[in-house]
């Protein structure tokens, strides 16, 4: 099964990056931009048919490892 | 004393603090390799080094955070027994989750590679013993992600408890928003567990150590830990 996790930062939770490419596309002259936040997306191939049962793999991946959850908020989806 | 360096893939400054712990103890440190699962017996303290564990793959310290070793760190550091988190070993800690909060990109983007002066807060701690509350130290930093966040709650927690060892100061030790290299709230350079047991810093104590470093304003932090650990002996 594919699937993919989405790693965001909490709101609240300064992003120096997100200001930065902010900036940067201003630069560029992309109008009506703002609170750009930047974020990381796994995709990820795991066994199993069990859609229950592969969300709550991942969904244990992402607590223990792919985000850090003082900052970082996560969404498991399943891809097919 | 009996002291522990935790070695990664990655880290580059386990060295410098091997060096300065033989100087000042007087007894090399064990090297202790990420993927073995056990402290040499007797160890009374752990010190995780500087560097970029992992290139800093995913978060700063988030793998290293992980690695087989830390089980006996977590364990050692359950025991009361001292852990000294440096750097990538302060972000290596927090995400070890013995320390709270998390050490974001800096808030000016840039690495930062300098001397700072820091406010030592307290001197009743075994790691800041060898200092007085309130002196003002020189010591160096070089990181990219150093500024430390953690939620309100635990911050007023930290600060409630006094466990804010290190804050980035004036050389004057006036905290002043100019003089917080990295924009950690709170200008905070250093926490404490609620133990009192682990301590992450982001400078570089071990690298002012000697007449010939320029400063020798670390040499407190290490020579107080040796006082502490021979008056518990």
């Amino acid at each position: 099964m594919k699937a993919r996790v989405t790693v965001t930062l909490k709101s609240g939770i300064l992003d120096p990056q997100g200001k930065a490419i902010e900036g940067a596309l201003k630069t560029l002259g992309v109008k009506g931009v703002s609170n750009v936040r930047q974020g990381k997306v796994f995709d990820i191939e795991i066994k199993g048919k069990d859609r229950k049962a592969v969300t709550a793999a991942l969904k244990a991946a992402a607590d223990k490892l792919l985000a850090n959850t003082v900052i970082e908020n996560y969404d498991v989806k399943l891809l097919k | 004393m009996k002291a522990a360096v935790l070695v990664f893939p990655g880290i580059n400054r386990e060295r410098d603090m091997a060096r300065t712990l033989k100087l000042v103890s007087g007894r090399a440190p064990a090297m202790v390799w990420h993927a073995d699962t056990a402290l040499p017996p007797g160890t009374d303290l752990v010190v995780v080094p500087g560097g970029f564990s992992y290139g800093d793959y995913l978060r700063c310290g988030a793998i290293a955070a992980r690695a087989p070793i830390m089980d006996a760190v977590r364990a050692h550091a359950a025991k009361g027994g001292l852990v000294l988190g440096v750097c990538n070993g302060f972000q290596i800690l927090c995400e070890a989750g013995l320390l709270p909060g998390v050490l974001m990109r800096n808030q000016n983007l840039k690495f930062i590679c300098r001397d700072v002066h820091l406010r030592v807060e307290r001197s009743d701690t075994p790691f800041t013993r060898g200092y007085n509350a309130g002196q003002v130290i020189r010591v160096p930093v070089a990181h990219g992600e150093g500024n430390y966040i953690a939620d309100g709650k635990t911050i007023a927690r930290l600060e409630g408890e006094d466990r804010v060892l290190f804050r980035y100061a004036a050389p004057d030790g006036m905290i002043d928003p100019n003089w917080n290299h990295n924009g950690a709230i709170n200008a905070i350079a250093g926490i404490l567990n609620d133990k009192g047991n682990v301590l992450g810093m982001m400078p570089h104590p071990e690298n002012h150590v000697e007449a010939s470093m320029g400063a020798t304003d670390g040499r407190g932090l290490f020579a107080g830990l040796v006082q502490h650990l021979e008056k518990a002996a």
